[in-house]
């Protein structure tokens, strides 16, 4: 191991919306008290090609949690989930997948 | 009072509504489209062929349009740069639903291809987000309107609400 000394650059602080590509980006849906449970989950279906299994499963995760993580993938993808999904009237959101 | 929608042949899904019915969803349906306004985009030929708007795009502040575009991002100008690249397509598809819905109500047995049956589910639930997000609505909507007097002020647009919400339940149903 070296000492770069001097040299070192000084901690940079990194923009909160960090765009390097292979940081993964996720789309979050949220719960709201119109939204029904059979169109949300045949929403996931359909949008996401999930099998109706697991888009009951993300759907109840929205339901009980408030919130759930239904896909990832890079900043543009997610961007375009999140589109589709407000296309459909569901309340969704993208961000860096570090963000808790 | 309509059974609600039931599939079809090849994908479609049939309906059979009654006048009043027919009426009550096309003025919803009218209110929704006069509250959407159509895509605004840049003066730019390119922005507007790309349906970008012009910039510094605010989350709206009537509820009922922030709950029909929602923010994308927590941050405030991420959000506003999304709805720059979105909302005119978002307005238009929006408006393209409803007009589909506006065109294919009718009293009687209706028909609806598999693509205006996605036109009625997207419009279906944009009526019901308007009224619901009006109403203030709870995910105790079904105990509320039990518990409500008919004599309440509020009782028609529970009742209409609750009905809107059968019918969605049962076309999404149909097409599964």
């Amino acid at each position: 191991m070296v000492d770069v000394g001097s040299t070192a650059p000084i901690a940079v602080e990194r923009p909160s919306t960090d765009v390097r590509p292979d940081l993964p980006w996720v789309t979050i849906v949220w719960n709201d008290p119109v939204n029904l449970m059979s169109y949300v989950t045949y929403v996931f279906q359909t949008v996401f090609g999930y099998t109706r299994e697991k888009a009951e499963k993300l759907m109840m995760d929205v339901h009980q949690k408030g919130k759930a993580v239904v896909s990832s993938g890079t900043r543009e993808e997610m961007e375009r989930d999140v589109q589709i999904l407000h296309s459909y009237g569901l309340w969704a959101t993208l961000q860096p997948d570090s963000v808790k | 009072m309509s059974s609600g929608f039931s599939s079809g042949r090849g994908g479609a899904v049939v309906a059979d509504f009654e006048a009043a019915e027919v009426s009550i969803l096309r003025s919803l349906v009218t209110q929704v489209l006069g509250l959407v306004a159509p895509g605004e985009t840049g003066d730019d030929p390119l922005e507007r062929a790309l349906g970008i708007g012009a910039a510094g795009g605010k989350a709206p502040d009537d509820p009922v349009l922030a709950r029909l575009f929602p923010s994308a991002y927590q941050d405030a100008d991420e959000s506003a740069e999304f709805r720059r690249y979105t909302e005119a397509t978002l307005r238009d598809g929006k408006r393209a639903d409803a007009q589909t819905m506006l065109d294919t109500a009718r009293p009687g047995r209706s028909e609806l291809t598999p693509e205006q049956a996605q036109a009625w589910l997207r419009s279906l639930n944009d009526v019901r987000l308007a009224l619901g997000t009006k109403l203030e609505v709870t995910e105790e909507i079904h105990d509320e309107i039990a518990m409500m007097s008919e004599d309440d002020p509020r009782y028609p647009a529970y009742v209409t609400y609750d009905w809107l919400t059968y019918l969605q339940d049962t076309l999404v149903r149909a097409l599964w």
